[in-house]
């Protein structure tokens, strides 16, 4: 069996299988499915500093080979995290990592303050990139200027791994990888949603409440994959792929495109066992292949 | 209660008309533990325009034969291939998902179940449970005709059945909520399944009459069991998952407009 062990910078994974922020819960709503601390690490649900009740009902649509959502970050704040959330799934053995987002500067760096000293917490990951907030969010991430501003302002406020959650909605994605790189970046994650509308022509009516919301699923894998192999090529720090991943060969597309290491999204919702299916799927890959280490195959696509 | 993802067998795929099929599943292993009220999260194979699962109430269990019955009503893609499976194929479930009903609190409770069309599904699993216990219900079922009337024999079994249809091809003509039986008797606990209009009607009849009612919600899911929050509805505490604070709901708790 090859070595999956791999390092995000100082964040340590036992392999390059996590599960995406808002796709996964907090662990336990899986733990009947299978052990969840097999795998390299969770990202929770997006947390806010304050509690949000997300947006109104439909907040979902399905679509050809994906769906769109527009949950709008519905979380009971980062305090009620902390004190009531955290010591259910502080003894799963994985790394936690909290998705944080915000609708100004200072709600991300006064949410980052309150992680940064909560010993089970590794990592954050600063999500500049949600497509279903009216303020903050995405806002802040389709701008080099804005994305790099708060970057650097959390990073002041951060000192353990910050990692930066990138949105696709953009023209040039590596320019924004890059400017968040700058300003003290430890990793990128990508992609966020892909901004996307949904229409019931019987009624004549959006199908969301929010009327646009995020794409997700295989649908989007193409353009996920080449935005991480855009962004691999570009900066020197890490990167965490996502996008569409629904098996092992899935996720090793994303590691070949220079990924250090994955996150499941949406497939958590088909196969709650996904996760495990791809990290076993990935073991037989490196096998078979005659790899030693997951570390060998970290962008050695051949063009 | 432990949720599983299960692959069950089709015993018998019974068609009960053009719309609606009764699937009746089993396994060659015990089939886990269910309450009414619960559903699962059906995978559709085979269907290029169904990419997420479809959430399914448990219609019936009968576990001496080790039955898990659903019951589908043809509303697109996903459900059709469904209803198109043969004897002996399998289908993927999560199951079993959500709450329960609440047990009344004593035996001589005057009891109604009201269902419209295919919501009827989960009331005959929770109208056997009451049956099984002691209890007596009452059964109030509407469709828009009589091929929107289903499992009436069924129900037979365990109750006191009536019927409205709105074109009164079976039963009294008109809406579940203008069936007679609701006029003359008073019941101390109601529980609903149906049409949203079906259902806050009847929580309009129970608030009336000051009966206990509990709904049971379907609104559309991705996960089924607590990841996505897509599935939330508005209540008093704010924007609940169906998929895990329901489907079964008390009407007070609801910020329905009725």
């Amino acid at each position: 069996m090859a070595n999956l062990n791999i390092n995000i910078g100082k964040l340590q994974l036992k392999n390059p299988v996590m599960t995406a922020s808002g796709t996964f819960g907090y662990g336990p709503e899986f733990s009947d499915f299978f052990d969840v601390s097999r795998i390299g690490g969770i990202f929770v649900k997006g947390t806010t500093l304050r509690d949000r009740q997300g947006n109104a009902y439909p907040r979902m649509a399905e679509t050809p080979s994906g769906m769109l959502n527009a949950v709008g970050l519905q979380n009971k704040g980062v305090d009620y995290f902390i004190n009531h959330i955290l010591p259910t799934v502080k003894d799963i053995d994985t790394n936690i990592i909290v998705n944080v987002s915000g609708s100004t500067i200072n709600d991300y760096i006064e949410t980052a303050e309150k992680l940064n000293s909560i010993e089970k917490i590794p990592a954050i990951e600063l999500n500049i990139s949600c497509p279903n907030v009216k303020e903050g969010g995405m806002a802040f991430g389709t701008s080099c200027l804005s994305a790099a501003q708060v970057v650097k302002e959390v990073r002041r406020a951060y000192q353990k791994e910050l990692i930066v959650k990138l949105s696709p909605n953009v023209t040039d994605i590596s320019e924004i990888a890059l400017a968040v790189e700058a300003e003290g970046a430890d990793s990128v994650s990508l992609i966020n949603t892909l901004l996307g509308m949904a229409i019931d022509s019987e009624k004549r009516k959006p199908v969301l409440s929010t009327i646009t919301g995020g794409l997700s699923g295989p649908a989007v894998k193409p353009i996920a994959l080449r935005m991480v192999w855009q962004v691999a090529n570009s900066v020197k720090i890490p990167v965490i792929g996502m996008g569409g991943i629904m098996n092992a060969a899935d996720a090793i597309e994303f590691l070949l495109a220079g990924a250090s290491a994955i996150q499941i999204g949406t497939a958590n919702f088909i196969d709650p066992t996904v996760a495990i299916k791809v990290l076993d799927g990935i073991n037989e890959y490196l096998d078979r292949h005659g790899f030693q280490s997951v570390t060998e195959i970290i962008g050695a696509l051949e063009v | 209660m432990k949720k599983f993802m299960l692959d069950l067998i089709i015993k018998k795929n019974e068609v009960l008309n053009d719309q609606y099929s009764l699937l009746i599943l089993s396994s060659s292993e015990k089939l886990p533990e269910m309450l009414p009220g619960q559903f699962a999260e059906v995978r559709v194979d085979n269907s290029p325009t169904t990419f997420l699962r479809r959430p399914i109430s448990i219609n019936y269990v009968d576990y001496e034969a080790n039955e898990l019955w659903l019951l589908i009503q043809i509303v697109g893609d996903g459900t059709k291939k469904m209803c198109e499976l043969k004897a002996g194929n399998t289908l993927n479930l999560v199951f079993p998902l959500g709450n329960t009903f609440t047990f009344p609190e004593n035996k001589d409770a005057k009891i109604l179940l009201v269902g419209g069309g295919v919501g009827i599904a989960p009331l005959l699993f929770w109208g056997s449970y009451l049956k099984e216990r002691g209890y007596n219900c009452n059964f109030v079922l509407g469709g828009r005709s009589k091929e929107n009337l289903l499992q009436l024999c069924e129900f037979e079994r365990f109750g006191n059945v009536y019927t409205t249809t709105e074109d009164g091809s079976h039963g009294e003509k008109g809406f579940v909520t203008q069936h007679s039986l609701l006029k003359a008797s008073n019941f101390d606990y109601i529980f609903t399944c149906g049409p949203t209009p079906m259902m806050k009607a009847v929580a309009a009849y129970a608030t009336q009459t000051k009966a206990f009612c509990e709904v049971s919600l379907e609104n559309t899911m991705a996960c089924g069991f607590g990841a996505c929050l897509c599935c939330v509805t508005d209540t008093t505490e704010g924007h609940l998952c169906v998929c895990t604070e329901g489907p079964v709901f008390n009407i007070t708790k609801l910020k329905w407009q009725i």
